[in-house]
């Protein structure tokens, strides 16, 4: 708890305590720890001298934001035209067979959160896949299917 | 660096910086767009400053990592100049033979050239390319040959002498006047033009004004924005300085979706560099004029797109729209006046200040000025970013430019204007692309995004995705747009899935009205239009899905089938155990069949199947 407020506060400061740093606050915070802990709703509003409630409409309406912690990685499979004419879909009827996840859940073990994006502006290469900030070009069905063992194996 | 304190500074250091890089032989062109990039492009530019330093010769030849060349489907892109050969899917192996044959030699490496489908023929140079050759990239002409990084680049192009020639003579009037006079219109959808726009915020009441650039890019299929904030930042940041004088603001700001990372961070060094040279802070130049540009990001919400979402979300509120009945120009972000504009937009600003309002309005169609960037994607062979004067046939764009469909497949429509726009049919091949001819033919220009689609491609299903997306990503302020949208959802799913009535069209198109005319902004009054360009040119594949309970398009899973065909099938027993649903079967070597009960439709079968022999009905 007490790192949590830590790590909120170092964030915080480096942007500045004032209400149009919000939103930069937030998204450093969630990606910190890969989801917004309660602690780090509440901190924010005090220091920003908000009310809780402007904190939490601002989390829970950017697509962005997690209220509850998600996987070590992120899968974000790409759903823009381009992928979706291309066949994103299919990717995530695979991942749905082998994984059992739909877009938005984890898998137990918190290895692997699987997500989908309104496209990341790939779209000469669709379609894509994002892990970790790497984008995979031109992914089939079974391409996805390797590449998620490949991050399930790394994760165990 | 140093601060340049005048316009003379400017000017003398770009003959120094052209006179320090006399010596440079050969430059080696490693595209690293987004697309490049994905592709590993990083590793190129790598390996050949290795390849170039183990042999001493690093001093002669430069290693450029350029924005986005435009030609993805091509990547990644080598180009060598002065002779601009091209050398397409470039892979880090290849790399020694470059140096060696083309670097250090002039030889040509016929494997890596673009092989012309029409032809079959191997073309040596990058402005040969049909892809390139039919294009008119103005403010696209430096990413793609530009060093990205470094404003020295930019600067020895004559970066910044459209923001020195205003700061030297022209006063605010004087560059509105010219915006006007070049007839350019906002990039990002609207298509307002920006002079007029720029002007009204100059006349507003008010001590401080804010500009803004909308980087927020959130249709889906267009990435020209993303590009050109990534792979020429300075472009858009002298666009924007230029603005900011004109309208007479101290600050601005630059909205981008957290998406684009390498946007982000190549605008923020990009401000810093500036900020370095005195182009921007206080005292612009040595002048009066000052002024700063902060970085923000978006959070994943398209709505932000939307100009007082956009202001909203800055101000580090939930990012809904308000009514437009209080001009932004006037009553922006803080309450003050704000100028929004996109960031092609931004970037046409400084051409049409180097090159004069008259000339820029020579270019294009009556009412529509200028080029426009276009992304085309989705079924076509060369996808990829292309820049056409306003006017260009459809054809030109998708044939001669875009080198037709893949897999001889037939041309069935291309998407245009993202979830606000609609779908143009194959029979307006000739339409000339401009903000008019979209608008007449129930599309929009939107921020230029071209998705292709060939006769695979169901329109209902087209329908589906583009109200799926809507229904995500509305805010949730209207109730027309919130509900309404929700409603024509479970509509065109109904028809998808085989559940939908007679009169479920009627009632779709009631719904779409209604919309229209009630919606709070401009996203919700426009969300009806991809169904409603559907229904326009292909109402007999909604009479299919709804009468017949058919997809013709054959993509919709519950109106389709999968099918062995006997004559084929050889029995290998292949897709029987790829099937995840055991739902083949099957003795070897006779004949397999799917059970329709158990089978998903998932395709598994018909990808793994080497003799064809799968099918759908």
């Amino acid at each position: 708890m007490e790192n949590i407020l830590q790590d909120v506060d170092a964030v915080i400061d480096q942007w500045g305590a004032k209400p149009e740093s919000l939103l930069q606050i937030m998204l450093d915070v969630n990606h910190h720890f890969n989801y917004l802990p309660r602690e780090s709703i509440v901190r924010i509003a005090e220091r920003l001298r908000m009310p809780v409630s402007q904190v939490y409409s601002v989390a829970t309406f950017f697509k962005v934001f997690s209220l509850t912690p998600r996987g070590r990685t992120i899968v974000h499979v790409c759903t823009g035209t381009a992928c979706h004419v291309k066949g994103a879909p299919k990717l995530l009827d695979r991942m749905k067979q082998d994984l059992g996840l739909d877009p938005g859940e984890t898998t137990e073990d918190l290895a692997l959160t699987l997500e989908t994006v309104n496209c990341v502006g790939a779209c000469a290469s669709a379609p894509v896949v994002v892990v970790n900030g790497e984008t995979y070009s031109e992914v089939t069905p079974n391409k996805m299917a390797a590449l998620v063992k490949e991050i399930k194996e790394q994760s165990a | 660096m140093e601060r340049l304190k005048s316009i003379q500074d400017l000017d003398a250091l770009r003959q120094q910086i052209i006179e320090r890089r006399k010596h440079i032989r050969k430059r080696i062109r490693v595209c690293n767009g987004t697309g490049c990039h994905s592709q590993g492009a990083e590793r190129l530019v790598d390996a050949f400053n290795r390849a170039l330093e183990e042999r001493g010769v690093a001093r002669d030849y430069l290693v450029v990592p350029t924005g986005c060349n435009g030609f993805c489907a091509a990547g990644p892109i080598v180009v060598i100049e002065p002779q601009e050969v091209f050398y397409q899917r470039v892979k880090p192996d290849q790399v020694e033979a470059i140096i060696e044959r083309s670097v250090l030699a002039d030889e040509v490496i016929e494997e890596l050239l673009y092989v012309d489908p029409t032809t079959g023929e191997r073309i040596v140079h990058e402005y040969e390319i049909p892809f390139f050759a039919k294009q008119e990239r103005l403010v696209f002409k430096d990413t793609g040959t530009n060093f990205v990084t470094d404003i020295d680049d930019y600067i020895s192009r004559g970066g910044y002498s459209a923001l020195a020639k205003v700061l030297s003579g022209m006063s605010p009037e004087e560059v509105i006047e010219e915006v006007k006079l070049s007839g350019l219109r906002g990039r990002g959808g609207g298509g307002f033009p920006a002079g007029v726009k720029w002007e009204s915020c100059r006349r507003a009441h008010g001590d401080i004004k804010y500009v803004m650039c909308n980087a927020d890019e959130g249709d889906p299929g267009a990435y020209m924005d993303r590009s050109l904030l990534e792979g020429n930042p300075h472009q858009v940041l002298e666009g924007m300085i230029i603005g900011a004088y004109a309208i007479g603001a101290r600050e601005g700001y630059i909205y981008v979706r957290f998406e684009y990372p390498m946007a982000v961070k190549n605008a923020l060094w990009a401000i810093e560099q500036a900020k370095q040279y005195g182009l921007l802070g206080d005292n612009i130049l040595g002048t009066s004029f000052s002024l700063d540009i902060h970085v923000n990001r978006g959070a994943g919400a398209f709505i932000c797109g939307e100009s007082t979402a956009l202001m909203a979300s800055l101000e580090g509120k939930v990012g809904e729209p308000r009514g437009k009945h209080i001009h932004t120009v006037e009553k922006g972000l803080w309450n003050r006046p704000s100028n929004l504009n996109n960031v092609e937009t931004w970037a046409n600003v400084p051409l049409i200040i180097n090159n004069g309002g008259a000339w820029y309005a020579s270019i294009g169609t009556e009412r529509s000025k200028g080029t426009k960037i276009f992304s085309l994607v989705g079924k076509i062979n060369n996808t990829g970013l292309v820049e056409v004067a306003m006017g260009t046939p459809l054809r030109t764009i998708i044939y001669d430019i875009g080198g037709g469909i893949p897999a001889g497949r037939r041309f069935k429509a291309v998407q245009t204007g993202g979830p606000s726009g609609g779908c143009v049919p194959e029979r307006l091949i000739d339409l000339p692309v401009d903000f008019e001819k979209l608008k007449e033919a129930g599309s929009m220009m939107g921020s230029g995004g071209m998705i292709v689609m060939d006769e695979e491609t169901c329109m209902v299903d087209v329908a589906r995705y583009f109200l799926n997306f809507l229904v995500e990503e509305s805010c949730g302020k209207c109730i027309p747009c919130r509900v309404g949208v929700k409603r024509m959802h479970e509509l065109v799913v109904g028809m998808c899935e085989g559940r939908a009535r007679p009169g479920d069209i009627e009632k779709l198109e009631e719904l779409c009205y209604a919309i229209q005319e009630t919606a709070l902004c401009g996203l919700g009054k426009s969300a009806p239009n991809p169904v409603l360009s559907t229904l326009q040119y292909f109402r007999d594949e909604y009479d299919a899905h709804v009468h017949e309970k058919k997809c013709p398009a054959k993509i919709c899973k519950p109106l389709i089938q999968y099918v062995i065909d006997t004559d084929k099938c050889t029995g290998c027993g292949l897709c029987r155990r790829r099937c995840p649903e055991n739902a083949i079967i099957g003795a070897k070597k006779e004949c397999h069949c799917i059970d329709e009960e158990l089978c998903v439709r998932c395709g598994i079968c018909i990808e793994s199947c080497k003799f064809k022999a799968i099918y759908i009905e």
